[in-house]
């Protein structure tokens, strides 16, 4: 059942593409912060507290990014038996619940200067927490389930179910009336924020990225190499 | 299997305060064609602070919520958020007197998603004019 697997190409991810990610992710998160708290303009309403977006929104977008990931990695290997894919969700869950959480207080954080409030129980905010909450559950089944199958059941119907989650965080801006603004960034108008923001904050995202890439990978080849050695053990 | 249960319980104890939410507020046309709002329950009203309409008394501030539609006054005790200002988007939460007046009790300052340098605004809003 593991023909799919792909031990040779991870165990032999040589260490100078992997040095040479890191040094990629490096550059990109020392420019963009540059930019995002000195060279980049304050924003005409907020002021200097708009920085904290080069943070939030890649963050967001990881958080989202990375359970979409898992839905469909879940579905997938439902699907089509592809079992890797389960052991590839599991390496995004840690990184993916973190960056829910860097959103949630960095969005809190950036809520009370401008908004007044810490947190409200808006359609947006709300979804996400219901996010994170999803991503708890999910690696809290790993840890607390010992049989591999039914852990593999229970997490992909966990990792399913929750992505049903992330088209109402992404559209409760529009579909209901939230205190978080709606999406500057969308895929059918302009953006709707000046290019000397939306440069720094591309930068971020792309560091960003690279970030939860090197830690996927690092996760990835230790859950395999985890994943072998228990299959070894109970052979004996 | 129990932090299973755990987690669906307090999801489900999260959507349901997400019910009362889920519409964070009413903009004042909603408010207007609203029959049914009992005049203790506790609802927000939101859109833009018309401008030249913020009255400040000794005791309270007014001011007019409006949606380019309806507005509505606003009248609230206590400070205001630093973003709080004409023109912009706020959401006054607390009891409707009646259909044209509203008692706030806590004033939160919402901006759009609009992001630019001030000089960028400065320049548009020459353009307007």
């Amino acid at each position: 059942m593991f023909k799919n697997f792909f031990p040779n190409k991870i165990l032999s991810f040589s260490n100078k593409l992997f040095s040479f990610l890191i040094v990629l992710m490096l550059l990109f998160v020392f420019v963009g912060l540059i930019y995002a708290l000195f060279l980049s303009p304050p924003d005409f309403t907020q002021g200097d507290s708009v920085r904290i977006m080069y943070v939030h929104v890649p963050a967001s977008f990881m958080a989202l990014g990375c359970f979409g990931f898992m839905g469909i990695a879940s579905i997938c290997a439902l699907i089509f038996k592809i079992k890797i894919l389960l052991l590839m969700a599991k390496s995004l869950a840690p990184v993916g619940s973190v960056f829910t959480l860097v959103s949630i207080v960095t969005g809190s954080l950036w809520g009370k200067p401008t908004w007044g409030v810490w947190w409200v129980w808006d359609a947006r905010l709300t979804s996400m927490l219901i996010l994170f909450i999803f991503y708890i559950a999910y690696i809290s089944v790993w840890k607390f389930v010992d049989n591999y199958e039914k852990a593999n059941k229970v997490s992909s119907i966990i990792a399913i179910i929750g992505s049903l989650n992330l088209p109402v965080i992404k559209y409760s801006v529009d579909w209901w009336n939230t205190l978080h603004q709606t999406s500057s960034i969308t895929l059918t108008s302009a953006p709707t924020i000046h290019y000397t923001m939306l440069i720094p904050l591309i930068i971020m995202l792309i560091g960003t990225i690279l970030y939860t890439l090197i830690v996927f990978l690092m996760r990835y080849k230790t859950e395999i190499m985890k994943f072998k050695l228990d299959k070894r053990n109970k052979e004996n | 299997m129990f932090l299973l249960l755990v987690s669906i319980l307090v999801i489900f104890v999260v959507l349901k305060s997400l019910e009362e939410n889920v519409v964070y507020f009413f903009s004042p046309t909603e408010l207007y064609n609203k029959e049914d709002i009992p005049s203790n329950k506790k609802i927000r009203v939101g859109g833009l602070v018309k401008d030249g309409s913020i009255i400040n008394n000794q005791t309270s501030i007014n001011f007019i919520v409006t949606d380019l539609n309806n507005e509505i006054i606003v009248s609230y005790k206590g400070s205001l958020p630093n973003l709080f200002s004409e023109g912009k988007g706020v959401v006054a939460e607390g009891k409707l007197k009646d259909k044209k007046y509203f008692i706030a009790d806590k004033i939160l300052a919402k901006h759009d998603e609009n992001y630019m340098p001030p000089e960028v605004s400065k320049i548009l809003k020459k353009t307007k004019e």
